[in-house]
């Protein structure tokens, strides 16, 4: 971002960014809360889920907020009848389509938007599939899934480098997939986690996560999230354990933080079992 | 051998430095690759909106039980000679051949046959002023020498003299806008990208003529390819670009091969200069037409769009500018250098100068390309073709593909300009002309239409990936109250051209024609 400034008008409110803002940017800046699915501060938009759409003067269609550059003089309307019915048939696609059952973020804009998801008749085509276990440290669940890339960004050129996985198919048939869909022991997967980070809908969870779930024993709202530097080696990320009922049963790292952008590796996302290896009673525990 | 094994993918990886995720990731977004054993020989059958009212079902059916390897295809571009498939042969020595008019015996003894010669394409052309069809059927395009001898390459001495300047100038002076479907001023494109201060500079023919019931552009390549390869150079001359790319549709076995030995005769008779032009396929996807997927397919990716902005002058092909212009537009700076843009201008109306190819097709006396002044209207050409088949009535006209509209015959005195079009609500779009008779059964051309469009749709914008589904549904349970609502979103936040226009034929169907009426409630 260079220094130079310019001024556009969000909904009637002018604001001044500077250049290489995006629409986004200055959306929020004038205070105003935008829906976002696909977007993450640490990745590259691909403005796949066309939920942060705006009405940008002029233009034959409308905008997505999240990847489009401010220009000086854009006059943007954030609450169109367009846009809102965009929005909410976006989400009433989504919600159609996929479980949105532990995707808080979705159900909170279902609900602000007045999606009607059982519009679309008795039977529409959803993604509902098998879910993928196959290794001890997290499971897929596609029928989750949104198809927002993140993951794919995550665990390609935006953080990881492995090129684990990539779009496959065409269409409503198009899924996130290892090659020829073998398991992730088969595949490039190095287990750093970092495609549950980004994931927006619990499609990709922790096996820890996934069982006490399963258990209906998860329970969120009794959790306690404690930030401290990873123990393994020099670089000093930043981990939230996120902690109930004394045993970490999650590992995040804040996006924000300048050494991780939310972004770790196998060891501090999954390496936490030691720390709960507690010595029983009548362990030896003075060597 | 026909398909894309695990240890292709491995291999590919190897040899490209690339993610066999990704690779696979590509191989299953193009319809012609399979990752899964077949046959090397597969007979595609085209089941599309031209050829289902001539009989494709009936082929499917007896293909069904022939033990032939066959699937069903989107248009081949063939539906002049309705109904038609096309059988592609894997192996050392890999084959196409179009079958047209195709019939389930006819196809039996292609799959039996070795013989790898594709059939010549006849065409039938005409019109009322024939200036890019001029050399077709006269021209032998397989020499350069005939196609020198009919005139050819006197349009780029002409921009050589002029220089690249200038040579954009009487571009502009004939107002020529691109004949892809957005209309958008081509001398203006030209501008940006000579003026482009990044390096390279890329020239991208859009061959890849996909629209459902359009095939003026193969008519163009495979018989005239030396025309379009001229025009190129002319084009690469006055922007600067040192290396182009025509991107042929992969159905089109035989423009691509003529258009190969073009550029090799070209090249070889010092033609071509510095220029490099290379001839990319396609591998069966509607969504490689739209130019920011082009470009990823060219760069071996996936055939997703990208945002615009960046627009292809400013950031295209491998993120440098390029000139990416359809088969059609391109073929019209020959005329321009010719006779002069002012001259050229004279031609059509103030505003949509020139001549345009239509691809006349469906219940009409005499199917194929037919080339009109601007200004010409759709009844007066579809007359030149001899009006509809057997002098049936005619009960509505797809005009500018599936992507475009369903007019009843009352807009038959439509002016077929880009501004009459536009005041009309409609679009010139490809040039498709096809007429349904009274026999013709609209909903179910519609409901074909909508099932082109879900199965064409990248999968990358939920608008486009999850409306075409919900559409198609909507209208085969006969829900009509979702359908304005689904077309709302798919025209406003889909990504590019594909989801916008995704509900065009549907929506005309219900405004034109009365079609999928809500009832009262």
């Amino acid at each position: 971002m260079s220094a130079e400034k310019l001024a556009l008008t969000i909904d009637g409110i002018e604001v001044t960014v500077a250049a290489g803002a995006t629409i986004l940017d200055a959306v929020t800046q004038a205070g105003i809360e935008t829906p976002t699915l696909c977007f993450l501060q640490s990745l590259t938009p691909v403005n796949a889920c066309r939920v942060c759409v705006v009405e940008l003067e002029g233009a034959r269609v409308l905008v997505p907020a999240c990847a489009r550059r401010a220009e000086a003089g854009m006059k943007i309307n954030t609450n169109s009848e367009r846009v809102r019915h965009s929005r909410k048939m976006v989400l009433e696609f989504l919600a159609s389509t996929v479980d949105i059952s532990t995707a808080p973020a979705l159900q909170e804009y279902c609900a602000e938007y007045g999606a009607q998801p059982q519009r679309y008749g008795p039977k529409p085509a959803t993604v509902a599939q098998p879910v993928k276990i196959d290794n001890a440290l997290y499971v897929r669940d596609y029928a989750k899934c949104i198809l927002c890339y993140k993951c794919v960004e995550a665990c390609g050129t935006d953080a990881q480098n492995t090129f684990a996985i990539a779009v496959a198919g065409r269409g409503f048939d198009a899924r996130i997939s290892t090659e020829y869909d073998v398991p992730l022991p088969d595949s490039a997967c190095v287990y750093c986690g970092n495609c549950i980070g980004v994931c927006p809908t619990g499609a990709l969870m922790f096996s820890s996560e996934y069982e006490l779930r399963a258990s209906n024993q998860w329970n969120e709202t009794e959790q306690k999230q404690t930030d401290t530097i990873c123990s393994y080696c020099g670089v000093g990320c930043t981990l939230t354990l996120h902690v109930q009922e004394n045993e970490i049963v999650k590992v995040t790292s804040p996006i924000e933080n300048a050494v991780t952008s939310g972004h770790l590796c196998i060891k501090g996302r999954f390496g936490f079992s030691y720390v709960q290896n507690r010595p029983e009673e009548g362990d030896d525990v003075s060597a | 051998m026909g398909w894309i094994s695990a240890g292709a993918v491995n291999y590919i990886g190897e040899r490209l430095t690339v993610a066999p995720a990704d690779i696979y990731g590509v191989a299953t977004f193009y319809a012609l690759f399979s990752t899964t054993p077949r046959d090397p020989k597969v007979v595609h059958v085209c089941d599309d909106i031209a050829c289902i009212g001539a009989g494709a079902e009936e082929i499917c059916a007896q293909l069904e039980t022939s033990g032939v390897t066959w699937q069903r295809s989107p248009c081949l571009g063939l539906c002049d000679r309705a109904p038609a498939a096309l059988v592609i042969a894997a192996g050392e020595s890999p084959s196409a051949t179009a079958l047209a008019p195709a019939d389930a015996a006819a196809i039996w003894d292609e799959v039996g046959s070795n013989s790898i010669e594709p059939h010549p394409a006849t065409t039938h052309v005409g019109g009322s002023e024939q200036r890019l069809l001029s050399r077709i059927g006269r021209v032998d395009p397989e020499s350069l020498d005939d196609y020198r001898a009919h005139g050819g390459f006197a349009a780029l001495q002409r921009a050589f003299e002029l220089g690249p300047d200038k040579t954009i100038a009487e571009i502009a002076d004939a107002k020529l806008l691109g004949r892809g479907g957005a209309a958008f001023p081509a001398a203006q494109k030209m501008q940006a990208v000579a003026a482009a201060p990044a390096r390279p500079h890329y020239l991208v023919c859009n061959a890849d003529e996909s629209e459902p019931g359009t095939f003026k552009d193969r008519a163009l390549m495979e018989d005239d390819p030396f025309a379009l390869i001229e025009a190129m150079t002319i084009a690469a001359f006055a922007t600067g670009c040192e290396h182009a790319y025509v991107y042929v549709r992969g159905e089109y076995p035989l423009a691509a091969q003529r258009l190969e030995g073009a550029i090799a005769q070209a090249r070889a008779a010092g033609l071509l200069g510095n220029l490099e032009i290379e001839l990319r396929r396609g591998a069966g996807a509607y969504i490689c037409g739209e130019e920011t997927a082009l470009f990823n397919s060219i760069e071996g990716k996936r055939g997703e769009p990208r945002n615009k902005p960046p627009f292809p002058a400013q950031a295209g092909l491998f993120g440098k500018p390029t000139l990416i212009n359809n088969v059609e537009t391109l073929v019209n700076l020959l005329p321009i250098l010719i006779e002069g843009g002012a001259t050229y201008a004279r031609v059509g109306t103030a505003q949509s100068t020139g001549t345009r190819l239509f691809s006349l097709s469906g219940a009409i006396a005499a199917p194929g390309v037919y080339e009109v002044a601007h200004g010409t209207t759709l009844r007066a050409l579809i007359e030149l073709a001899g009006g509809v088949a057997q002098g049936r009535r005619l009960q509505a006209i797809l005009l500018g593909g599936a992507a475009g509209m369903l007019l009843a015959p009352q807009a038959l005195d439509l002016p077929l300009t880009f501004e009459d079009a536009r005041a009309a609500g409609a679009t010139l779009g490809s040039g498709v002309v096809m007429l349904f008779d009274e026999s013709a059964d609209l909903e179910a051309i519609v409901r074909r239409i909508a099932r082109f469009f879900r199965d064409e749709s990248c999968g990358q914008c939920v608008p486009c990936r999850i409306g075409t589904v919900r559409q198609e549904e909507a209208l085969a349970r006969r829900d009509f109250s979702l359908l304005g609502e689904i077309a709302g979103v798919m025209r406003d936040a889909s990504i590019c051209g594909l989801g916008q226009t995704a509900s065009s034929v549907v929506e005309s169907a219900r405004a034109n024609l009365g079609l999928f009426a809500e009832r009262p409630a």
